[in-house]
């Protein structure tokens, strides 16, 4: 797999470290991680930066996940990027939410790096 | 998608939960920590000196808080970072609030029917041991009193009216 830059969107920093980790012990070659701390802080990463792979909590202060997701249509740097929730919600009603709203996965807290494995990349492998 | 029954009617009572809520935090140790709790036997165990608190809103209102030591919150950190963390390491309270944070969203998972009409709080970490919560608890809270790494720690679920 070619190496990716993801955007990793959590208000947690901690959070945001481990999911980086987890990428890369599913084997994921990262050429650049970036990080916000909620949606709206996301949504100005992506007026700067191109990524290939955005993963993104729900539960966040400013703007949630599923707010940042409605909005990405109108960001132009995200066009056909993956957005892949990982969150603690893990009800049907989010994960339906989640979809759609754009969502191409939905990841449960607590996960293992082989479930991020599992979604994320037959994900990237299917972008066109 | 939203239930039309509290989720006590379906799920059993607020007492039959304690095992739902020990598997939850069973499964987020055992997930993001790589180590497991065993229960411990010390009713009247210390060390807790930080405790983070997550707060249930919707069909179940209640409080959900994890108590240990700042030993033991630093050694969390440590396991989910996978490095040395100190006990003053503002990174220990981010870390100690997402446990509670995933405990809390786990177990509420774990009841039919009630993971769409709950609501999560942000995570709040509050350190010092003089304090005491007041609630208008409906019930006994559930208290699991377990060891994470020889360490105590102490899992209470506070449920409201």
């Amino acid at each position: 797999m070619n190496s990716i830059s993801a955007l990793i969107v959590d208000d947690s920093s901690v959070m945001r470290k481990i999911v980086e980790r987890s990428l890369r012990q599913a084997g994921m070659d990262l050429k650049q991680v970036l990080e916000a701390a909620n949606g709206a802080e996301a949504l100005g990463i992506l007026n700067d930066n191109l990524v290939d792979i955005i993963l993104c909590d729900i539960n966040m202060p400013v703007m949630d996940g599923l707010e940042f997701i409605k909005r990405l249509p109108g960001v132009a740097n995200a066009k056909g990027v993956p957005v892949v929730m990982i969150t603690t919600e893990g009800s049907e009603a989010h994960v339906v939410q989640a979809i759609s709203a754009g969502a191409r996965g939905y990841i449960r807290k607590p996960f293992t790096a082989d479930q991020v494995k599992e979604q994320i990349i037959p994900i990237l492998a299917g972008k066109p | 998608m939203t239930p039309s029954t509290a989720p006590s009617a379906a799920s059993g009572t607020p007492a039959n939960w304690a095992p739902l809520l020990e598997q939850a935090a069973r499964e987020v140790f055992e997930l993001m920590l790589g180590c497991k709790l065993t229960v411990s036997t010390n009713s009247t165990q210390g060390g807790s000196e930080i405790t983070s608190m997550v707060g249930l809103a919707g069909q179940l209102c209640g409080l959900l808080t994890i108590r240990c030591s700042r030993k033991a919150a630093a050694l969390m950190a440590s396991k989910m970072l996978g490095m040395e963390m100190g006990e003053a390491d503002g990174e220990v309270f981010d870390a100690y609030g997402e446990v509670g944070n995933m405990v809390a969203g786990n177990f509420k998972n774990k009841i039919p029917g009630l993971g769409d009409g709950c609501m999560l709080s942000v995570p709040t970490v509050v350190t010092g041991s003089d304090y005491s919560l007041h609630s208008n608890a409906a019930v006994p809270a559930i208290e699991l009193r377990l060891l994470f790494e020889s360490l105590p720690l102490v899992i209470a679920l506070q449920i409201s009216e």
